[in-house]
Order: C-alpha cells, then structure tokens, then sequence
C-alpha cells in the first residue's frame, strides 16, 4: 500500500518490524500473531467473567476450558489448509451441510422444543457448518465471476442462502438463520451488491417483515412484542430484559466488583452464563469492563478486514470480510439484545457465553482467515 | 478458467472490495456506537435509578409468625403453652440420592418407611430449595442418634419450631381445645395479613373460640433472597441496615381460662375407664371450675399432626373421644329435674306443701290402664313433696304432672336453662331439649294430628325426665347452679381475662346474667333447696351415703334414665349390649348449701345408678374444691 500508515493500521496489520524467534515460529505455522492474541486475551476474559457467571462452579468452568483449548487446536488445524483447497472442497462440504439439515428434521433429536441436535457418532447441531459453509458457497460461486454480480447470479446466490436459511428457521431456530442468512448477504454485499438493489430490498424487506411474523412461533412474537414494551408483563416475557437492564444499569462506571453482581449471583439475570452474559460483565465491571471487552472485539474485527483487505483471490477475499462481519454482527446482536435494543434472539455472546459448539465453528473461522493470511505472500501481488 | 465468461478486473474489484469493506466498516462503527450509546445512558444517566431497583430485587419481606398466647387455669397453671420442638427436615437440592438418603433414615428408624412415597411426592412437588417435614417432632434419643449420624446426611438436618403443647393432654382436651394445620376454608376465614406466616389455628374448645385473641399478629422482616426466593446465607448487615425497621410480631393474649386444674384432674380420674361428663360451676358467675368428657384424647397429637392413620382410628373409636359429651351429648335427665318441677308444680299450685301421695309402686292415668311405674317396684308409702324428691319417688309426679301441665313445665325448666343453648364460649352446643305442646306440633307439622297432639302419657314420663326431654351434662349444671342462687341464672364461660403479654395489661369479662326464675313465693325455694338437702343428708335420702361424713352441707339430686336402644352401627358382642342397655348415672349438686361456691352436673354413661355411681363423683370435686378432700396428685 502506498499510503502512509496509521498507528492504527499498523496494528491492525501486524508487526512491521522483523520477525522474532517467536514470530517466525508462527508464521511458520500459518498463525497470525495479532489475530491469536485478541482471541485469546477475549477468551480468557471470558473465561474470568464466567467464573462468576456459573456461580463459581469449577465444574462447569472447567469444562468451558477445554472446550475452550480444543476449538483454539482446531482452530490452528484449520489455519494449515491453503485456501485453494477449501475452496475446491466448498460445494461438497455445502451439499453435505444441506444434507444433514434435512435429516435434522426429519430424525432429529428434540431439545428444548426444537429438532437442532444430530446423533451421527457425535451429537452436534448441522447448522454451526452452515454457518460457515453458506459464505464459503456464496463466495465460491463468486470465485470466478464478474464484479458486481449480474441478476442471474443474484438469483442463484438467492438460492444457495435461502434453502439452509429456511431449513434451519423450520426446526426452529430463528436467530441461526437469521445470521447465516446474514453471513451470505454480507459476501454479496461486499462482492458488490449495487446500491440501489440494497436500498430497493431495504423498501421490500417491510412486507418481508411481515411474511417472517408469519414465519415466527408465538413466543417469537412474543419477544418482539416484548422489547416493545417489556413492562407490560414484567414477570412473564419481560423479565429478562427487565432482569438485563437492571443488571446493567445498576453495574455503573466501574461494576460492582467481580463476582460481587447481586442481581448474576441472586439468579434473578436469567441465562447468566450464556446469553446474558454480557449483563454479568457490565454489572460486575461497569461500564469500563464493557468498553474493553468491545474493544478487543473491534480489533478482532478490523484484523479480520484487513486480513480481507489485503487478500490475493476474491474467494478468500470475500469469506474473510463475511467472517470478520459476522463475527461483528454476533457482537452486535447480542450486545443490542441484552440492552434491549433488539427482540430477544438466542445468539450467545462469542468467546464469552458458556457453550461449546458454536465456539469450535467462531475460531474454524478465524482459522480459515489465519489460512488466508498466511497464503497471500505465496501468491504473487 | 472458463474463457466464456467477462473478463475479471482484478484491479478494480478488490478497489471495490476495499470501499464496501470500508462502508461495512462505517455502519459497524454506527451500530457499535449505538450499544455503547446504549450503555451509557444505562450504566451512567440511569445508573442510580437501576441501582435501586437492583438493591430492592434482592430483598423479600418474610412474615415472622405471632407467638400463640398461653392457655391457663384460674390460678394461672398452664393448660397450653408453645414448646420447642425440634423436626427432621430435607432439602431436596441439596441431596444426592434421595431414594437412598431416605432409606437411610428408615433404617435409623428416624423416619417411618411406610412413609416415604409420600415424603418423595413432597419432595418433587415443591421448589427444591423448600424444606421438607421428615418427622415433625423428634426425640431426645433421635436427635442425639441422628447427630452423631448428620456427616451421612447432606441436605437432612434439624430444626427447632414452637409447637404447641398441652402439658394436661387428655385432662383438660375438650375444654381447652387443640389446634391443628390451617385448613383451605380456615384460610378464606382469616386475616390473611395477620395470619402470614402461620401454620395452625385453633380447631376446637377454647383454642377455636378465642382464636383470634390468642393468635396475635404477624410481623415483618426482610431477607435477602436470590430470585427463587431462598435465603442468601452471606455476609448481608449493610444490606439489611438500608432497609426499612422490620416489624415485631404482635404475641397473641394469654388467656385465664375459668377452669381450675385440680378439679379438673380430679373429674379425669373420676371417669377413668368410663364413658361420661363432669361439668362444675361457680353458680354466682357461670364460671366453668371443671368439664370434662370421657373418654379423652391427646391433643398433643393435633398440635404436631398425626397420620391419617392415627386420625381415622380416632374418629372411627366406637367410644367416641373426640366428641365433647359435656356440651353436645344429650341425655334423659331423669330425675334430676324433679327439684325444678316440684318449684313448677308448687308455683301453679299444682301442689302444695302439706299434699301426701300415696306410693304403691305404680301410677295409671284415669280411665287407662297403662301403668307407669315407680322404680321402686313396692312403692314408697305415703310421701309429700320433699320426701318425693329425697326419695325420688316418681309416683309422687306422675300424679301431680297433668296439673302441672307440660306448657308449665316447659316454663319453668326453661328458665334454669334447659332446652336452649347456654352460649357458653365454645363453637359448638347441643340444644337439649324440654317439649311443650307448641314443639310436637311444630315438630311432627304435617302429619297426622294425632301425631302433632299432646297426650297426657306423654306429660306423665315427662314429669320424670324421660321420653322426649333431653339435656346436656352442661345444661343440669347450669340448672343446678340456678337452683343454688335461687333462680339468678349466668351464662357459663370458659375464659374469664385475657393477659396482653406487650404491655401486661389485663382485660377482664364481666359475668353475664342471662335470667331469673320467676317465683312468687320465696318459700318454695326453701322447699325444693331442703328436699335436695334431704337426698344427701336425710334418712331415707337417695344418696345420704354420698353425703355421709361431709364437713359441710350439700344438695343433690339423683337421677337415672333408661337407654332406649343400643347405638346402631356398632358389632355386636352379647357383653357390649349388656354394658351399653344399663341406665345412665345422673347427678346434680351444690354446695354448701347455705353459700353455694359450686354447683356439679355428672353423667356416667350406663352407670346404672345416680346415687350409686354418679354422686360419689360429685362429692369428690365439692370436697376438693371446699378444701376438704386430698389433693390430686
């Protein structure tokens, strides 16, 4: 790049100086520095917070650790895959996904109302592979096409998003097929979906809106109805945000110390140690702990765009800036539900909730960008 | 690549690629700066606001229970005081096993094994952080066994609660009541403010009728709880110091009951093994000195619950224990009512003083020749009314009857009480029963006339307590009483000051006078009064050998009423028939004569005979309660 630098961007793109012993050892094996240091310092500031989150239970903490620790090895396992080779792999991967999506509905496992869980030797749920695969798809199909995509290409694309979308909102699981909806939308976006026809799906998406209330299961209604006017049933559907907001608003500038939030450690914030997550944090550190923990996501962020951004071919190119952005839209929707800005939507709070399997696909990606990071100097500029 | 397809320009796609990564960077910024837009105005415009809300979340207003007042005797000896007991609880969350923890404790012997489906049912049906009743009341011997044993149970452990405890048990339960789980419609009853926290009310005798005296109020005080309403067990002081002052429990009263305790042990042992009911009276204010109803029960057992088991074969005891015999059993009052009907028949002139029958043992109506008889088959000779009475001869008042007349009769025996409830202090009271000519026709309307017709048969048995006539032991007290003032009649009670434990103050009932028997000449007071003195003191008394020895002069009269027929549902056993056919034994008195202090109803059921049986009785409680007899142990 010709222009100057910016501390910043300096930042963002990793050291300039010459490399280290240590450096070297990672750039020898695919890893980005930066990228690995802002997971990890997320990640154990998640784990700090969940201490208090599970009331201290070590048990449980434990298992978070290694669940933890095993999505850090798979995501270095990932970062040795050269992206050529994931993107000739893309269709199959996609099709198996599609596969297994439709199984999950017709044999899969209930839990908590909902048919999400697939026994295959392992339990997992098909659609954290969507997550990952619709934007390797959307990308792939733009891989060797012409910029800004032509309508017939849209069209196709439409499909690749719509099927695992509306497989996944049938078992249901609103809020995952939303965001790989989300996932797809972005790599069009950033292929360069014109304006107009942004603006021009912005206008239809109000009777979209509808067709989806339709769409949605009444307690879905319900959460949207609620964040309207959660005190209209302050103990039924409203207590959550009710709960949140209290837990938050109450934190301050500085929290209330940690392990030390009366409305985590009373119970009364619901789903402390997933969802909520993010109320804990801001109870017991305030405003200041919050202001962080955005911080270190930011820079997960713009490392992952400017991963995007310095990227040789326009499939990686694409999957990096979709990954980096949903990564964001995570944060986000999460971070806009627990205030109560948005419906509530079961989006956990990256590296932070209790959780492990969306945890394994969030750093398989992060992979896949140390992937595409660590091939751009293979290639020629 | 496929040469059909445009040519791709890489240059200026990734040109492209920069400034939509560059925009989509711009509206993140936007978003973010909307949640942390968000977070400020939370955490820092509103913080004070959601800090209160936030302090007031974890705090819970428990009600803390009034302490039951105390039930004493006049002399203020405790007949129901508060005791600590100590119960076997569980909590569920904090059990590994409970299948297993509870077999445990069967085979400790800590809690009964018949018993734990319902304690598991419990156990799953409730919050899991709610403790559950293993054994309400342990012993000393259970709670040293399960001390030494408590490292085994995690989850188990003991916890003291005031339980009530009627140290006289069975002597003094039907008076004083016992009290019981709060019940659904007990609770749609109550204050519901006043009653938070509560667990038992009081079900029966005084316990039940001053209840609302006894139970105080309920207080106040704040917890701090976690949002399934548990109490936090952590370092809480400057939480609890923010809060407002919790309030005191307001103790109910002590209440002074009018029963004195000796005389009331005395009247327990006095019907040992019998079925039957003492009732003693001061007749100067209706105090209720004794009442007692045998057979007993423990009302211990209510007061720290029972098993369905233990209930049923309560209820189900052909004796009857729970049923108060001195206030809801009616009995023929036999000749016990003979000094009140010789006032009738003197009164209206139906005799007079000087008037002689001749007793041949029996009695027939003119122009009918039914023949009542007396129940001393060869007769009593020529009597007059004083003699009739010490002698209970029924002859004597079979002839009088008809020119007494029922309607008279019933006019008088209503004035000393009998037929109509007494209102004494207790929720429940038989009425009795003394007929007239307006209650058969009232009683059979609609029937046949000859049904609703008065005959003169009927005003014969009548003159001597039986056919229709009923009467509660409570009642002929009541009437023995009025009898010794002379015709001033009070309504008995039970509970005569209440004792406010706050401030010591003492509120004291008034005696209630309820009537006066209407008698014109004074006279026939002395009569009747010398009669009665005659049946414990005169020759041919029917019960001098009661009153032999006394150190004071007392009044009596004996009565004795014919079973009819033997309760229905009951097996049959040929000696149970023989038993339950005998007369009940009747007994009526006061004394000292000249300055009556108590005057004492006693039946005995089957006693077969007044005199005999009943009026020994009798004469205990007078000679104990006048300071002449030995004192109970």
């Amino acid at each position: 790049m010709a222009m100057r630098l910016s501390e910043t961007q300096k930042l963002l793109a990793g050291t300039t100086e010459p490399l280290g012993g240590f450096g070297r050892l990672l750039n020898r094996f695919n890893i980005d520095g930066p990228l690995l240091s802002a997971l990890v310092l997320i990640a154990a500031f998640g784990l700090v917070v969940l201490y208090s989150a599970v009331g201290e239970n070590m048990r449980l903490w434990t298992n978070q650790l290694v669940r933890l620790l095993i999505a850090l090895v798979g995501m270095l396992i990932i970062a040795q895959f050269p992206p050529d080779f994931l993107r000739r792999w893309t269709p199959w991967g996609y099709a198996a996904g599609v596969l297994l999506l439709i199984l999950v509905l017709v044999t899969g496992e209930v839990g908590q109302g909902a048919r999400r869980w697939l026994d295959l030797g392992v339990r997992f749920q098909p659609s954290e592979i969507m997550k990952l695969a619709v934007p390797m798809m959307t990308a792939w199909y733009l891989h060797d096409r012409q910029m800004p995509p032509t309508p017939a290409n849209l069209l196709v694309l439409a499909v690749v998003i719509v099927v695992p979308t509306v497989l996944i909102a049938r078992q249901p699981d609103l809020g995952t097929s939303l965001l790989i909806a989300a996932s797809g939308v972005i790599v069009i976006v950033l292929a360069g979906l014109p304006i107009r026809i942004m603006l021009g799906l912005a206008v239809a998406s109000v009777p979209g809106a509808l067709v989806l209330w339709n769409f949605m299961q009444d307690y879905q209604k319900q959460r949207v109805l609620t964040l309207l006017n959660p005190d209209s049933d302050p103990l039924g559907a409203g207590y959550n945000i009710i709960q949140s907001k209290i837990a938050i608003g109450s934190g301050g500038l500085f929290g209330k110390g940690w392990t030390n939030g009366s409305q985590a450690q009373l119970e009364f914030l619901p789903e402390r140690d997933t969802d909520f997550i993010f109320a804990v944090v801001a109870e017991e550190l305030g405003l200041m702990g919050v202001l962080a923990l955005l911080a270190l996501y930011i820079f997960v962020v713009g490392r992952g765009l400017f991963i995007a951004a310095s990227a040789h071919d326009t499939y990686s190119r694409l999957l990096a800036g979709s990954i980096s952005l949903t990564f964001f839209v995570y944060v986000f929707v999460n971070t806009a539900m627990v205030t109560g800005l948005v419906p509530v939507v079961g989006i956990p709070l990256p590296l932070v909730s209790f959780g492990g399997t969306s945890m394994v696909t969030l750093l398989a990606g992060f992979g896949i960008l140390m992937a595409i990071h660590s091939n751009r100097k293979l290639l020629p500029r | 690549m496929d040469l059909l397809s445009p040519i791709k320009d890489h240059h200026s796609e990734r040109r492209m690629f920069i400034a939509r990564v560059l925009l989509s960077s711009l509206i993140a910024v936007l978003l973010l700066g909307v949640v942390v837009a968000r977070l400020v105005q939370l955490q820092v415009l509103d913080h004070e606001y959601f800090a209160e809300r936030s302090q007031g979340n974890r705090v819970r207003i428990e009600p803390v229970p009034p302490i039951r007042g105390l039930i004493l005797d006049r002399r203020g000896r405790v007949l129901a005081e508060n005791y600590p007991a100590y119960q076997l609880e569980l909590i569920p969350e904090q059990l590994v096993d409970l299948d297993d923890t509870l077999t445990r404790l069967a085979a400790l012997e800590l809690i009964d094994a018949e018993d734990i489906p319902r304690i598991e049912a419990t156990a799953k049906a409730g919050p899991r952080f709610k403790p559950v009743t293993l054994n309400a009341r342990l012993t000393d011997a259970e709670i040293a066994n399960f001390a030494v044993e408590r490292p085994r149970f995690p989850g188990v452990d003991f916890r003291p609660r005031l339980v009530r405890h009627y140290p006289h048990g069975e002597a003094v339960a039907h008076a004083v009541g016992y009290v019981s789980a709060l019940t659904t419609e007990d609770l749609e009853e109550v204050e519901a403010a006043r009653y938070a926290g509560t667990s038992q009310s009081g079900k029966t005798g005084v316990e039940a009728n001053y209840e609302t005296d006894l139970h105080g109020y309920a207080g106040y005080r704040h917890l701090v709880t976690n949002a399934r309403g548990r109490q936090i067990a952590v370092d809480t002081r400057e939480v609890l110091d923010a809060l407002p002052v919790d309030a005191a429990a307001a103790p109910g009263d002590n209440v002074y009951t009018t029963l004195d305790l000796d005389l009331q042990l005395l009247a327990t042992k006095a019907l040992e093994g019998r079925r039957g009911a003492i009732v003693a009276m001061d007749p100067w204010n209706g105090d209720i000195l004794a009442m007692v109803s045998a057979p007993s029960f423990d009302p211990n057992q209510f007061a720290i619950g029972m098993t369905p088991d233990d209930y049923r074969s309560l209820t189900t005891d052909p004796e009857n224990p729970l049923y108060n015999r001195a206030v809801l059993g009616v009995y023929p009052p036999g000749s016990t009512i003979k000094p009140m009907l010789a006032l009738a028949a003197l009164e209206t002139g139906a005799t007079n003083l000087t008037r002689k029958t001749m007793c041949r043992g029996h009695f027939s109506l003119p122009n009918n020749t039914h023949r009542y008889r007396d129940w001393k088959p060869e007769g009593h000779g020529s009597v007059d009314i004083i003699e009739a009475i010490s002698q209970s001869c029924d002859v004597y008042f079979y002839e009088i009857a008809n020119d007494i007349g029922i309607d008279a009769m019933h006019h008088y025996l209503d004035q000393f009480g009998l037929g109509s409830k007494t209102n004494i202090d207790l929720r429940n009271e038989s009425n009795g029963l003394v007929p007239s000519t307006a209650w058969k026709r009232e009683r059979f309307k609609g029937r046949d006339p000859s049904e609703q017709r008065w005959y003169q048969g009927e005003t014969v048995i009548a003159s001597i307590g039986q056919g229709y006539m009923l009467a509660t032991p409570l009642q002929l007290a009541v009437a023995a009483a009025t009898t010794a003032t002379r015709g001033t009649r009070y309504q008995p009670r039970l509970v005569a000051a209440f004792d406010d434990p706050l401030d010591g103050q003492r509120r004291i009932l008034d005696p209630i006078r309820v009537g006066t028997v209407d008698v014109d000449n004074d006279v026939h007071w002395d009569t009747v009064i010398q009669s009665m003195h005659d049946v414990m003191h005169g020759l041919r008394g029917t019960a001098r050998e009661a009153g032999l020895d006394a150190e004071y002069v007392m009044a009596g009269k004996s009565g004795t009423a014919q079973v009819f027929s033997v309760a229905q549902e009951e097996e049959y056993n040929e000696e149970e028939i023989e038993e339950r056919l005998r007369d009940h034994a009747l007994f009526i008195s006061f004394a000292p004569i000249d300055n009556p202090q108590i005057a004492v109803a006693v039946i005995v059921e089957n006693g077969s005979s007044g005199s005999r049986v009943a009026a020994p009785i009798a004469r205990s409680l007078m000679d104990a309660y006048l300071g002449y007899g030995d004192a109970p142990q």
